[in-house]
């Protein structure tokens, strides 16, 4: 972060003023950075392909997508590990992570997050060993007791199945919630942020089943592409109302017009604009006519690329205003 | 009991004793403060006034930070104390981003979250926080919010109309006021952060969050290998021996 730019941020939206800090201690910078977007990139993956999978499942016949069973849970289960990981490296304190199950505080959404991602991962998990048991017969052998008990109850999975659609919501949406309890943060009190989540793992979700889609019918990946076309079609509008339209408080405004006359990230956010949404939503859309599968996994991939770079905007503009 | 804190800015001469005595008594280290006098220059040469604005935390009866923390490290005294287990804190950070003043910090020693805490210990033993003791002419004022005598009641009693507190609007209800306090004192989007502009030190933000030396790897491993003790002398030998502090134009 270019520091000259972060301290004449205030005296460049603020006018009719002519006080100036004289003497005062250096102030925090950016606390929570890029391995908290990696940790919301990661989880919108994670929950994402189970709306999907879900949606494909209500939409289609199992045959027309036989892969899903077994690589949705995989695409989960390391989507959602690496969201643990790197929310278990952003402590400052990593092994007093089980102070969250043992000391639990149940007005911090932190803490109803953490175990509900836990919960979640755990379905998951047993989703994983079924669908890839049920998937490979002859893995582990005979002896194998795990891949056994899995085979043996393999129903288990599509009766967790509508459970975990379910606990996905708010997995996905209590990083809104979050946001909305750091209340120094006024740009992140907006109630749009809970669809902006979704919308997020939408696009993630969609982004992600794209790619192992090749052998599926024309008609799922139709599906596919017509989710991951509209969901950045709207988050693409939701952040664009927020950026130039909507009420602002004076802190949420600062930070915005710094960013608008071309401070830092400025390049930043336009880029991830571009690449996340506007280039997926064309390319999304001429898939639908020319069923080309390699312009739908270039959309896929600018998708999963910009909404990283648009998640760490977002995350990290509002951190550079002063607060006292 | 509510314990409250009220400054009367009118009577603050920007002297730091309270800066001074509070890291002294809480032993904070460096590049870290519980409580700072900020000095803002308000008008343009030659019609300019100085105001001097002591900031800690403001104990909030409805405290975001309180909320927020997903283990209760930061919980409620009985006395309305805003209080902090660092034997608890995981720091998650998350009381940062929810405190709007800006109020807490991650220790460089412990690299656990902290905060002013009225200096309750002190309280604990019938003495007054050090900020108090050390001010030399009691603009700090101290005392019982629920006791209708007490000097703070009665000198917000004293002073109604011009009693503020920080960002109303964030309705975290403060126990700490002002008396003689403005918008380009008490409002940090009133008034400039010009780098350059500071009396003794160019360093406007600081690059770290905890202990810099404290890197990822380190925070898994430091139980096992061991890590080595930061205090005050290791930071100031740190903080001698490496050029960024002279490229930020630090004296």
């Amino acid at each position: 972060m270019n520091k000259r730019e972060v301290t004449k941020m205030v005296e460049s939206t603020i006018h009719a003023t002519q006080a100036v800090v004289t003497l005062d201690v250096p102030i925090q910078g950016i606390v929570w950075g890029s391995i908290i977007t990696v940790n919301m990139w990661a989880k919108s993956i994670g929950t994402g392909v189970v709306f999907l999978a879900a949606f494909l499942w209500f939409r289609h016949s199992k045959d027309s997508m036989p892969s899903l069973r077994w690589t949705m849970p995989i695409i989960a289960f390391l989507s959602l590990n690496v969201f643990l990981l790197f929310t278990l490296i952003d402590l400052h304190q990593p092994y007093r992570m089980v102070n969250i199950f043992l000391h639990p505080h149940w007005t911090s959404s932190i803490t109803v997050g953490a175990w509900l991602a836990s919960i979640f991962l755990g379905l998951i998990t047993v989703l994983m060993v079924i669908g890839v048991a049920d998937a490979f017969p002859s893995l582990g052998g005979k002896k194998c007791k795990l891949t056994a008990i899995a085979r043996n109850n393999s129903t288990v999975y599509e009766k967790i199945m509508p459970f975990l659609v379910f606990l996905a919501i708010p997995v996905t949406t209590y990083t809104a919630i979050i946001m909305a309890q750091s209340s120094a943060r006024e740009l992140w009190q907006a109630p749009t942020e809970v669809m902006q989540m979704i919308w997020a793992a939408l696009m993630a979700g969609s982004a992600a089943l794209i790619f192992i889609s090749a052998s599926w019918s024309k008609e799922v990946r139709k599906d596919l592409a017509l989710v991951l076309t509209f969901s950045v079609f709207f988050s693409f509008a939701m952040y664009m109302s927020e950026y130039f339209f909507s009420f602002k408080s004076a802190e949420a405004e600062a930070v915005l017009a710094y960013v608008h006359s071309g401070g830092a990230f400025n390049i930043e956010f336009w880029f991830g604009m571009t690449l996340g949404f506007i280039i997926p939503f064309f390319l999304g859309m001429s898939y639908m006519k020319s069923e080309n599968m390699t312009l739908l996994k270039f959309a896929a991939l600018s998708a999963l690329v910009g909404l990283f770079f648009v998640k760490d905007v977002w995350l990290k503009i509002p951190q550079m205003l002063p607060l006292s | 009991m509510k314990l409250g804190f009220l400054v009367d800015l009118n009577l603050c001469m920007g002297c730091k004793g309270c800066e001074i005595a509070c890291k002294v008594e809480n032993e904070v280290p460096l590049s870290t403060w519980r409580l700072r006098v900020k000095y803002i220059d308000i008008g343009t040469f030659p019609d300019t006034s100085r105001s001097f604005t002591p900031l800690r935390c403001n104990h909030c009866e409805n405290a975001p930070c309180e909320r927020i923390c997903p283990v209760s490290a930061l919980h409620y005294l009985e006395n309305g104390i805003v209080n902090i287990d660092s034997a608890r804190c995981i720091g998650c950070a998350g009381c940062m981003m929810a405190c709007p003043y800006g109020a807490i910090y991650m220790d460089p020693e412990t690299n656990t979250a902290d905060k002013c805490t009225y200096c309750a210990h002190r309280i604990e033993s019938g003495m007054m926080p050090a900020c108090v003791v050390a001010c030399p002419v009691e603009a700090n004022i101290f005392g019982d919010l629920d006791d209708d005598h007490s000097n703070i009641s009665l000198y917000i009693m004293e002073h109604q109309g011009g009693v503020q507190v920080r960002k109303p609007e964030k309705h975290t209800s403060p126990t700490h006021f002002y008396v003689g306090g403005g918008n380009q004192t008490l409002n940090p989007l009133a008034h400039q952060r010009i780098e350059g502009y500071n009396l003794f030190n160019n360093i406007t933000h600081l690059d770290h969050v905890g202990d810099k030396n404290h890197g990822i790897l380190d925070r898994f491993l430091a139980p096992f290998v061991g890590h080595e003790k930061v205090d005050n002398t290791s930071l100031i030998e740190s903080a001698t021996t490496e050029d960024s502090h002279e490229q930020e134009g630090g004296h």
